[in-house]
């Protein structure tokens, strides 16, 4: 390697991690493509109107970052424990904790007639808690049990979710919600509104910060170094004294925080309190989203968006071509395997360096 | 997992400039000159022998209407994407009347829109209808309680155990009417029947669907029914477990060659034909609207081979009581199964009464509890 001109060796950098994603998308392309042709549809009119239906216009753009702006909190949730090596998929119930959690701070304050910013303050701060503890115990069963954490998250998740219908249907449920257990609405006063200009909430541009201060902390920070130096030995971490226990319950915690905010915004901009419709799967898109992004942080925002896209133009699919819902989970599915068979691939600049040894 | 994998500003841009490439692509519209377009939207599959398979059949026959363009979309979540798919039917097909079936559609998602968008109408599948809304929002339901009535009438002509299941999604007014009427159907011809109720916990569980219907089998029941999304799974599960059936919101008849009675089952491909006729007439359609068999907007399924004449005789006896004058099934006295006296003699709660709207109690008969 150290033969190749620094310019080449900058190139190989920046594709080196594009090929297997590309390739995965290629596949997928390919694969789907035949798929919908084995159904009877035009495969270029599939990929035609879900380009159209994704961002083809202003209406579309809405609609895809709207869709994209809760997949990146929640894709953080799954990237930023993996710079530590851990594989954390318990994102939706950090999501769903984390909106109960909001509710249930936000209500009070919004009682008392606090400014909606207030309100929000307070609804974030628990959201975050609530979705933060939530993960940063998997990550403590990590470090000081033994247990795994992508099982013990994936359970937490469940268990987040039964406690969210439980408290809905019973101790928080407002009498008023006959046949559809929710808690008591905000005031609408207390809503999130949207962005300037735009039919997206303030969602996507939290999302948008979140990702973007995961990334410095994770790179441009030495708690973020030392956090990767657990990830890519973590016996060596602790012989070189650092405190990986800490550093794993911190940043684990900080994964379902940022989901837990996710589900703290689908609360207070989308469904206006809390209900079993805040378990809507976007914490387990949101484990998809950071796969595809291979962890980047930021790489999650284009990702985020392209699955946002999928989404939005399934409706067009659907009413234009007739073709079932199913057709994007196939999608969604072949993309997601052929990615995941993807990482097992060499890299570029390991089958050049295989060729010539 | 970890390595350094680092995206550079310009893959960034790159990427950036492919997508703005896309978005200057011009947006076919389907809008056909004159047609009325119509919407409906479904929160499950629209083949799921249930709740979207009877919505779904209504807009097969608003399609068979000339003149009618109908698009519809499946698996529709109550979040932020019906918000979406009914302002895509709206802006990118030129829908201008939408039937958003699920019942969880309304708040904050349809009234949202009706705001946004006045000169679209909104019909919600659901009686949540009060004065004050948006004029463009309607609403409408039916008293399937009363075909429930009559599944109850029909099993307990065919019951040997005298033990019926009940599987149902939560226990909220709407299911706990439906269980009460099919308890009240039953034990109106023989006092002795009790029905064991199991709740899921939510509209579509198929393996605790599954798992519930097979206890109750355990149990000795030998006929089973269920308020369920989809009665698929447990409609196939009691006709291995060699159960009696009897179905709901649409007809499992198909599914159960051995055991299915009879069933209750919504009756929208009748109701919707006629909606969409009053509103390209201009006729004003009212904000809410309700009934039940004698109104059209439920039914119950056809009689199987199985079904006794007795049993026949019997429950078409009091489906011509519903057709004609009325037949109050809330009928006082009524207990719950914990012994307090919910409805008191004399009072008869007829299918209007606002108070039924609230029902929180089994009745004396229902193995189970709310909570």
């Amino acid at each position: 390697m150290d033969a190749e001109p620094p310019r080449r060796a900058a190139l190989a950098r920046i594709l080196d991690p594009l090929a297997a994603p590309v390739a995965a998308g290629v596949a997928t392309i390919v694969i789907f493509g035949l798929f919908v042709s084995l159904a009877g549809r035009n495969p270029l009119e599939v990929y035609r109107l879900m380009a159209v239906g994704a961002f083809g216009s202003w209406f579309s753009w809405q609609n895809t970052l709207l869709r994209a702006s809760p997949l990146l909190l929640t894709g953080l949730c799954t990237a930023l424990p993996a710079q530590m090596g851990l594989v954390i998929i318990g994102g939706e119930g950090a999501f769903v904790i984390g909106g109960l959690a909001a509710i249930a701070a936000g209500l009070p304050f919004a009682d008392a007639g606090a400014p909606a910013f207030v309100v929000w303050i307070a609804m974030g701060i628990a959201g975050m808690a609530a979705g933060g503890a939530l993960i940063a115990t998997a990550g403590a069963l990590r470090h000081w049990r033994g247990v795994n954490e992508t099982i013990s998250s994936l359970l937490l998740s469940s268990i987040a979710i039964a406690v969210m219908n439980q408290i809905v249907e019973g101790p928080m449920r407002d009498p008023a919600s006959l046949n559809k257990p929710s808690t008591r609405p905000l005031p609408d006063a207390d809503l999130i509104g949207n962005l300037p200009g735009m039919d997206v909430h303030w969602g996507l541009a939290l999302g948008l910060i979140a990702c973007v201060l995961a990334w410095l902390l994770m790179r441009r920070t030495t708690f973020g170094f030392a956090a990767r130096i657990v990830g890519g030995n973590s016996r060596a971490a602790r012989m070189a004294g650092l405190p990986v226990g800490m550093m794993m319950v911190i940043v684990t915690g900080l994964g379902g925080a940022a989901a837990g905010l996710g589900g703290m915004i689908e609360v207070a901009a989308v469904q206006g309190d809390a209900n079993a419709n805040i378990a809507a799967g976007y914490g387990l898109s949101g484990i998809l989203v950071a796969f595809l992004a291979r962890q980047h942080p930021l790489a999650i925002i284009p990702v985020a968006v392209l699955l946002g896209g999928i989404s939005a133009s399934d409706g067009l699919l659907q009413r234009r071509l007739d073709l079932p819902d199913a057709a994007v989970l196939v999608l969604q599915g072949i993309l997601f395997v052929a990615l995941l068979a993807g990482e097992g691939l060499p890299s570029w600049s390991e089958w050049k360096a295989r060729m010539s040894r | 997992m970890t390595q350094d994998y680092r995206l550079s500003r310009r893959a960034v841009l790159a990427g950036l400039s492919a997508g703005a490439a896309f978005s200057a692509l011009p947006l076919s519209s389907a809008r056909a000159a004159g047609a009325l377009t119509v919407g409906f939207i479904y929160v499950g599959p629209k083949d799921d022998y249930g709740y979207n398979q009877s919505h779904a059949a209504g807009a097969t026959a608003v399609k068979a209407m000339s003149g009618v363009k109908v698009v519809e979309e499946e698996r529709v979540p109550e979040t932020i994407d019906v918000e979406k798919t009914m302002e895509s039917m709206i802006n990118l097909d030129g829908a201008t009347l939408l039937f958003p079936t699920s019942f969880g559609y309304f708040d904050p998602h349809i009234l949202k829109e009706a705001k946004k968008y006045p000169n679209v109408t909104f019909m919600h599948c659901g009686g949540l209808w009060h004065e004050g809304l948006p004029t463009n929002v309607h609403s409408y339901f039916g008293y399937i309680d009363e075909a429930e009535f009559l599944s109850g009438i029909v099993a307990a002509y065919v019951t040997k155990t005298k033990k019926f299941g009940f599987v149902a999604a939560k226990p909220i007014p709407q299911v706990l009417r439906n269980i009460n009427a099919f308890t009240l159907g039953a034990r109106s011809v023989d006092p002795t029947i009790t029905v064991q109720v199991i709740f899921t916990g939510d509209w579509s569980m198929p393996v605790k669907e599954a798992e519930a219907t097979n206890s109750l089998a355990d149990q000795g029941v030998d006929v089973v029914t269920c308020h369920v999304d989809s009665p698929k799974v447990v409609i196939e599960t009691a006709e291995k477990r060699g159960l009696f059936t009897c179905g709901y919101h649409a007809s499992q008849a198909a599914l159960a060659p051995k055991g299915y009675l009879t069933g209750a089952e919504w009756n929208w491909e009748a109701l919707y034909p006629s909606l969409v006729t009053d509103f390209e007439a201009g006729k004003t359609i009212p904000g809410l609207i309700r009934g039940g068999l004698k109104a059209g907007i439920v039914k119950t399924s056809p009689y199987t081979a199985l079904v006794p004449d007795a049993a026949k005789a019997k429950a078409d006896g009091v489906k011509a009581q519903f057709m004609g004058a009325g037949y109050v099934i809330f009928a006082g006295p009524i207990k719950d199964n914990k012994g307090a006296t919910v409805i008191d003699a004399g009072v008869m709660r007829g299918q209007t009464d606002i108070e039924l709207e609230k029902m929180s109690y089994l009745v004396e008969g229902v193995i189970g509890s709310t909570s």
